[in-house]
């Protein structure tokens, strides 16, 4: 169990090209609060008194747009959800068995992101 | 501790159960397919994509025993995907067919020296002979170089008629008899949507043949014509293959992206749009009179390779290129100045090696029959 209830750490990857979004490394290491506000804002720490959601992978898109891109967050998130042409796996199993973006991470989960948008 | 207690309830009663695989009913479901919606574990999404494209293979009748057949390698995830697809299935199936990988350099400093580095070690993976051609040995120039003369916007029509002939003649030094490549059902919708946004009726009802066969040309088929690429990315991750992937410098400008984006929200919107549009490309028939006018293939009367004009499209495309006229083959406008040029082409300027095509097989082939 987490030695700290209030944050879960996360483990992050990202293939096919995103990594170059991402400070060009494919592996990183995320600690989210447990409980993060309903509309998905990402000020740490998080404001009291608001409506409040389970940390979940719509969450964290938000936290990795807003903490970690360092450009073109276009080409990472659009609508509120990653972009079109990226796969997203959660523990090693489709995102789209798991809810999507409403899937409550926990601690030590992998989570990782592929993106298909490029030459073969 | 009642905090971590709670988590744990809410993480419980919100995420949805795991479900087992629908094909086996034993291991736990990993991966939604998008062609069919199907939840499925891993190694029956290794079984059901493979099968489905040893069902395409032979369907389509694509080989037949002793077959020289050359994988054109990029080193991206399809044509890496492909080479182990294919080395997969000859054995289990006795296709009985030799494999070569062939890699095209177009010369794109920063994409192409990188991805090349790739097929090398796929070389070593899958222990295939590799033939590497390039741009500057054919034609004396770099895509880098065609780009700094032409710009942007017209760059990837260069790099695909280019590419063409390539491979064609790669595979002619190899002296094989089929080239396959890793379009996948992605590649060839988009194809669909930009010959219908461009008007473009020869190429529609070209577009969707899996297999083409020309008189002069070498057989080029697509085994992975309905293969999403999302689960080609998905197969490259669970059975960690090495590739590369980062997009074409010059890709950015294309005007496929257009037709892409588009696909993508279709099929977000419906995943099985992508078969659907290229279904219906297959049944498009193009009316009788429409065809009278399309222009019977003869061969160049410079390379010999195969063309709709005296001059092939590659070597009118170096001759703009060689005489400073870069837009000599691509907009009409180029073309009248090409015309109207002074004199006719000077002695002296470079060309592409004459191509002879000897074909290697004859015409009849025998039905590899499913195990």
């Amino acid at each position: 169990m987490a030695s700290n209830p209030s944050a879960v750490t996360l483990k992050i990857e990202f293939g096919g090209g995103l990594e170059l979004l991402f400070s060009n490394q494919r592996s990183h290491k995320v600690s989210l609060p447990a409980t993060v506000p309903n509309d998905n804002t990402t000020a740490i720490p998080v404001p009291e008194n608001e409506p409040t959601k389970p940390a979940d992978v719509t969450y964290l898109i938000h936290y990795l747009r807003d903490h970690l891109l360092k450009e073109r967050a276009e080409l990472f998130v659009e609508n509120g959800t990653v972009r079109p042409g990226i796969l997203v796996l959660i523990n090693d199993t489709d995102w789209e068995l798991e809810g999507e973006g409403d899937y409550v991470v926990k601690d030590c989960d992998e989570i990782v992101f592929i993106s298909t948008l490029h030459g073969g | 501790m009642l905090a971590i207690l709670i988590h744990y309830i809410e993480y419980i009663g919100r995420n949805m159960p795991p479900r087992p695989c629908a094909l086996c009913e034993k291991a736990k479901a990993m991966v939604k397919r998008p062609k069919t919606g199907q939840q499925i574990c891993r190694d029956c999404f290794f079984y059901v994509f493979e099968t489905e494209v040893h069902n395409t293979i032979t369907d389509a009748q694509l080989f037949k025993p002793g077959d020289r057949v050359a994988i054109g390698a990029s080193g991206g995830k399809d044509s890496t995907v492909l080479a182990y697809v294919m080395k997969t299935l000859n054995e289990r199936y006795n296709y009985g067919l030799e494999l070569f990988l062939l890699s095209i350099d177009e010369g794109i400093t920063g994409y192409r020296d990188d991805s090349l580095e790739t097929v090398k070690r796929n070389q070593e993976q899958y222990s295939m002979p590799l033939k590497i051609l390039s741009y500057e040995e054919l034609y004396g120039w770099t895509m880098d170089s065609i780009v700094s003369q032409v710009g942007r916007k017209n760059n990837c029509t260069f790099c695909g008629v280019f590419r063409r002939q390539a491979l064609d003649r790669g595979a002619a030094m190899l002296h094989v008899d089929h080239i396959v490549t890793g379009h996948n059902a992605d590649d060839i919708a988009e194809t669909v949507l930009m010959n219908i946004m461009r008007g473009d009726i020869a190429r529609l009802g070209r577009c969707t043949a899996i297999c083409t066969q020309g008189e002069d040309t070498i057989r080029r088929s697509k085994p992975f014509k309905y293969a999403y690429e999302k689960e080609i990315v998905m197969y490259a991750y669970f059975k960690k293959l090495d590739y590369f992937s980062t997009e074409c410098i010059y890709s950015p400008d294309a005007y496929r992206g257009h037709a892409r984006a588009f696909l993508k929200d279709l099929e977000a919107a419906r995943p099985s749009a992508i078969i659907d549009i290229i279904h219906s490309g297959e049944v498009f028939e193009i009316k009788e009179e429409i065809k009278a006018t399309q222009k019977v293939q003869q061969t160049c009367q410079r390379c010999g390779y195969m063309s709709s004009n005296a001059l092939c499209k590659a070597c009118t495309l170096l001759e703009g290129l060689e005489r400073g006229m870069a837009n000599a083959g691509i907009t009409d406008r180029g073309k009248k100045q090409l015309l109207q040029a002074d004199g006719p082409t000077p002695e002296n300027l470079r060309t592409i090696p004459f191509f002879e095509f000897k074909p290697t097989s004859t015409p009849e082939r025998i039905v590899i029959e499913p195990s």
